[in-house]
């Protein structure tokens, strides 16, 4: 076995030495640098390094998405039957080992959502490789978490070729003319995500889409419903979902955004590995906690009525705001993306509690579409400069302040520097 | 009154391979090597030629920029190479050593009655002067100038350095003379950092302002020292000396000879024995380090600390401000899915499948692999972890990238060198290196600005 691999390594490594130079070069290396770390060593400056690079850094992101994928297999397929059941007139009350981790949910889960996975990869990682053949530079590792998220924040019913047009539109225009991983300005996921909801708003927004199978069954006999807890809110309806339903995640919305307790528990991981930062969670939180306590006391006072068509939305408990719809998803990860996000440790904190703020206000106030996670991250992403620049003028003003008590002696000069020169040879 | 400094950020990088506390003899050296890379802008003016005979301490070239400031020669010998590079720079002088040594001897400095010039006169013709090192910018000092303090870390943190509270036991009367000698070049204050709790040759020393250092590495750094006490300003000069380059200078003062000898610490996983040996500027590293012994065949020598010394070679030589030889393992050899298996044996400073915070006095084997590829930077709040100056390090870095000047300024480059930057250099994701930025950065910023 051992020898079998060190020939694998040996062979690569002559593969690696032959490509210099080619075109090619970047694509071989992607697959290379994939099996192996490569055998670089540091050139200059420290001659150690630690342990991490992105890919492992990437790799963890995708490890805390992992268990909200397997989920979205399941509730997917319980989704479906379950609106099948309530058309029918007998509701379903949801029992984890009865009726929810079953394999026909899991192999109807399986089937809708595997495609979008590899759609995603497959375009994204595809427009990733052509430009860094074109551009010559390395393939990044960006798209591995951006491929794993793209699905998991659609509709289950997306068309694959409209996720393709999305995902190639999001990598070029949302990262690649900026330069690639590290130099985009706005979310590549999120882009992607924007772009389908203004190009397709009828695939992406309303009370079909988000139960497999509702929209080809509109106006049949056999119809059911697919809408979600906060679309049924925005209508003033009624809703059947109870609290722990909608914390661990047993309630229709895109695929994989529902369970609040595993994308927590993802949450958890990723502080505890510190990869992702805790300012920006917990701001968020807190700052979605504020906005919806706000709405609660416009309620309380009785600023509007019952007839208002926010009233649902606004009388909706405060906390539970975090437990519906894509806010947790979008708090641990994609408000979190550094490259987007605000940079600073302080301007982190502004940075989250915004998002979360702002979050809920489009949540309750936008009639076409009750949801505003996407929106507001994508905004504060425009934000996040602006942020950390008054941060680091923080900094930069505390040391022109310093500056003005400088102590700054004159030099001594007394014509000594001449005397050599006639010894020089 | 003196402050403390704590530092709480930062990260110590436990290696195998300390040196022991034991001192050996190193083999007479036949070569010594005068490095011209380890005098930063530099331009050095020849006073001998190829094949002239010199003592030990006697002038070999001085600064073009500043014909007083001499550079000497550390043994007495033939000055057998003059070695070139492109457009004929110079890059090392060789000098043979003579088997009986002749030292040349200046009028020793009473440093208790001497004037602020008659030191500044004997530094520069004894060949001390250029052990003073200058911010911003990190070069030699300019002698005319007059710095707002002179700081020396006295309190080593750096990965597998050398114990300077061993290296320079019983030298408390060659650093006093040094200390009082230098402190009449400033109207402010010498600031040394003792380590807290530490038996420091220090401790007993008067004529200076002694501050109790304590926390992880970069704490012994000096540029946290100043940052920490008296920050610099713009226009402002803070001088800097290394502990063991101080016995050198007070003993020119006292005998009026330059002795560049001085106990190296010869440390690194590689090393059989590590120990000290008592050698002298530019000897040839191979004297003593296979009377110490290595353990593999494939290894590098830096000269200096792991984390901030220069690339050399078993017959490179000792480098002017070096008191530490590392020797670790190259580390040119593929990992199979090193990317995203466990983690048992390297530093990291995440827990991200990596190990090293369930054990944070383990010591490591580290060798020079960067595990992993350059990349744009990506990770964000990272270097804040290590990098206990108010500073903003990415903010820094990438305003040193793209080379604007303004923000340089603002954001501090005055304040710090490359080797504040070599933790967060260590723990880059990206492996971005920040040494070479922040270098290329001052260089750009001192060629603009001066």
């Amino acid at each position: 076995m051992s020898e079998k691999r060190l020939t694998i390594k040996k062979r690569l490594h002559i593969i690696k030495h032959r490509l210099r130079g080619n075109k090619m070069a970047p694509a071989f290396s992607a697959f290379h640098t994939f099996l192996f770390t490569p055998d670089e060593t540091t050139h200059s400056g420290s001659h150690i390094r630690s342990a991490d690079d992105l890919k492992r850094t990437m790799n963890m992101v995708i490890m805390a998405l992992i268990p909200v994928l397997l989920f979205s297999f399941f509730n997917t397929g319980y989704q479906h039957f379950a609106a099948i059941d309530a058309a029918s007139g007998t509701p379903r009350v949801v029992s984890l080992w009865e009726n929810f981790l079953t394999w026909e949910n899991f192999w109807l889960g399986f089937k809708l959502v595997m495609p979008l996975v590899i759609i995603s990869y497959g375009v994204g990682l595809l427009v990733e490789f052509i430009f860094a053949v074109i551009k010559g530079h390395e393939v990044e590792e960006g798209y591995l978490v951006t491929g794993m998220l793209v699905p998991l924040i659609v509709p289950i019913d997306t068309p694959l070729w409209m996720l393709a047009v999305a995902v190639v539109f999001g990598v070029v225009i949302g990262k690649e003319v900026f330069g690639g991983t590290g130099m985009n300005i706005l979310n590549p996921a999120l882009t992607i995500r924007a772009f389908l909801f203004f190009a397709y708003p009828t695939w992406m927004s309303g009370d079909k889409v988000w139960v497999h199978g509702a929209v080809a069954r509109t106006g049949t006999p056999d119809a059911i419903s697919g809408e979600t807890i906060l679309g049924s809110l925005a209508q003033n309806n009624a809703y059947d979902y109870s609290t722990a339903d909608m914390f661990f995640g047993f309630i229709p919305g895109s695929v994989g955004e529902t369970s609040a307790f595993l994308i927590l528990l993802g949450g958890l991981f990723l502080i505890f590995s510190k990869i992702a930062s805790w300012r920006i969670m917990v701001s968020a939180v807190l700052g979605a906690l504020a906005m919806g306590l706000i709405f609660n006391g416009v309620v309380d006072m009785g600023w509007i009525g019952e007839g208002s068509s926010f009233y649902s939305l606004m009388n909706f408990e405060f906390w539970k705001h975090l437990i519906v719809g894509g806010l947790a998803f979008g708090i641990v990860y994609m408000a979190t993306d550094p490259v987007t996000g605000s940079q600073t440790n302080r301007g982190k904190w502004f940075y989250g509690f915004l998002i979360g703020f702002l979050s809920v206000m489009i949540r309750v106030f936008n009639p076409a579409y009750p949801e505003g996670v996407f929106l507001a991250i994508l905004l504060m992403n425009v934000f996040a400069p602006t942020i950390d620049h008054y941060v680091v003028r923080g900094n930069v003003n505390r040391r022109l302040k310093r500056m003005k008590a400088a102590t700054i002696y004159p030099k001594i000069t007394d014509g000594k520097s001449e005397e050599l020169k006639a010894e020089t040879v | 009154m003196p402050t403390d400094v704590r530092i709480k950020k930062g990260l110590n990088i436990n290696l195998v391979g300390v040196a022991e506390a034991i001192t050996s003899k190193a083999v007479a050296s036949n070569v010594y090597t005068i490095n011209l890379s380890d005098f930063h802008g530099v331009t050095p003016k020849m006073l001998l030629k190829e094949g002239a005979e010199v003592k030990a301490g006697e002038p070999i070239f001085f600064n073009k920029a500043y014909p007083a400031m001499k550079f000497v020669s550390p043994v007495s010998g033939e000055l057998v190479e003059i070695e070139r590079g492109a457009r004929r720079r110079i890059l090392t002088l060789k000098i043979l050593a003579d088997k009986e040594q002749t030292t040349l001897e200046h009028t020793p400095v009473d440093v208790s009655k001497a004037t602020d010039d008659e030191i500044r006169a004997f530094l520069l013709e004894s060949g001390c002067w250029p052990f003073i090192m200058q911010r911003p910018y990190d070069v030699i000092a300019h002698p005319e100038d007059v710095p707002k303090a002179i700081f020396i870390s006295a309190y080593i943190t750096a990965p597998l350095a050398a114990d300077i509270n061993y290296t320079l036991k019983g030298k408390e009367k060659e650093l006093q003379a040094a200390i009082s000698g230098l402190a009449k070049l400033t109207p402010g204050k010498v600031h040394i950092g003792i380590g807290q709790g530490q038996d420091s040759p220090f401790s007993s020393l008067s004529g200076f302002e002694s501050h109790r250092v304590s926390g992880p590495h970069p704490a012994g750094l000096v540029g946290t020292l100043i940052n920490k006490i008296d920050p610099i300003n713009k226009g402002e000069r803070v001088w800097t000396l290394s502990p063991q380059d101080l016995v050198i200078i007070g003993e020119a003062f006292l005998t009026g000879k330059f002795n560049p000898e001085r106990l190296v610490a010869l440390v690194g996983s590689c090393v059989k024995k590590p120990r000290y040996y008592s050698v002298k500027i530019g000897a040839e590293i191979s004297t003593f380090l296979y009377s110490s012994g290595v353990n593999l065949k494939d290894f590098r020598v830096i000269n200096g600390n792991v984390l901030t010394g220069s690339r050399s070679r078993p017959d490179g030589s000792l480098g002017f401000y070096n008191n530490t030889v590392s020797v670790i393992p190259e580390g040119d050899d593929y990992e199979f899915f090193g990317w995203n298996k466990p983690v048992f044996d390297k530093i990291s400073p995440t827990r991200s499948l990596t190990f090293s915070w369930l054990q944070p006095n383990k010591k490591y084997d580290l060798d020079t692999n960067t595990n992993g590829e350059h990349r744009a930077f990506v990770v964000t709040g990272l270097y804040e972890e290590v990098f206990p100056l108010d500073i903003y390090p990415l903010q820094l870095l990438k305003a040193c990238m793209y080379k604007d000047l303004d923000e340089m300024e603002q954001l501090g480059l005055y304040e710090v060198i490359p080797e504040d930057f070599s933790l967060t250099e260590f723990v880059c994701i990206s492996k971005q290196p920040h040494q070479d930025i922040i270098r290329e950065g001052l260089d750009y910023l001192q060629k603009e600005i001066g």
